[in-house]
């Protein structure tokens, strides 16, 4: 199932269903690449409050897709990893460094809305 | 749901059937939540190297084992093998562009893991967990 992406201004939204497949990640980092220079966003959301399991492939796609969204110049989040996830995540040795996270949505918004006005008072 | 459950595992779809499935038998087997989120991943991780090291498999998990409450999972593939095996334990190995923590993390977060694998013989792993 792709995954959809909202528009909140200049901020991407991309909320992430229970069962996830890695096609469906693949596809996320393509269409969120395209739609940050389409759209000309200056954030990205990811939401992955319904993820009961982030495994090693998803973690690895997750931060790719972060990074890529810096690189196009859009400030990445992800949001809403459960308790449980991030637990099992520890435990096999997964981690999003160099990735910002944040509790849920709107800590998430929240976050990119304030890096990018830091960002735009810089200009 | 009865106490063993098959999945093929042919696609990467198939990955998500066999972890959901998992995670039923685990909630029906009495295990916490956060225990089978980490049964959960262990079958994910399994069951994705079968897609990507040996293509079709299967993952047999059960319940039913004797008077001890606990999950077995059996991952099992006629694909390539594993050429060197304790290499393929160790944290950050991986022959693929993987993480190379697949194995070792499912050896981590079970209580039992035994493979058993042969350069062009396949590859069977076991893992099992107790309800503590």
């Amino acid at each position: 199932m792709p995954i959809p992406i909202l528009k909140q201004g200049d901020i991407l939204v991309a909320s992430i269903v229970a069962a996830l497949t890695d096609r469906d990640l693949l596809q996320l980092k393509d269409e969120l690449s395209d739609k940050i220079g389409r759209l000309r966003a200056r954030g990205v959301v990811i939401d992955v409050t319904a993820l009961d399991v982030l495994d090693s492939f998803a973690t690895r796609m997750l931060r790719g897709i972060a990074h890529t969204a810096k690189l196009r110049g859009a400030e990445a989040v992800i949001v809403g990893i459960q308790p449980d996830v991030a637990f099992a995540m520890v435990q096999l040795g997964l981690s999003l460094d160099g990735v910002e996270t944040a509790l849920d949505l709107e800590e998430g918004l929240a976050h990119v809305r304030r890096v990018t006005q830091r960002s735009r008072r810089v200009q | 749901m009865s106490s063993e459950t098959r999945v093929a595992i042919e696609r990467e779809t198939d990955i998500v059937t066999a972890r959901q499935n998992g995670r039923e038998l685990a909630a029906a087997c009495g295990f916490s939540s956060t225990d089978q989120t980490l049964i959960a991943l262990a079958i994910s991780e399994l069951a994705r190297n079968i897609v990507v090291y040996a293509e079709r498999g299967e993952v047999v998990m059960s319940t039913a084992l004797g008077d001890r409450r606990g999950i077995e999972i059996i991952a099992r593939d006629q694909g390539p093998g594993i050429q060197d095996v304790e290499l393929a334990l160790r944290d950050g190995y991986s022959t693929t562009k993987s993480l190379g923590l697949g194995l070792p993390g499912a050896r981590r977060v079970m209580d039992e893991f035994e493979i058993d694998s042969a350069p062009g013989k396949g590859t069977t792993i076991t893992i099992r967990k107790w309800v503590r």
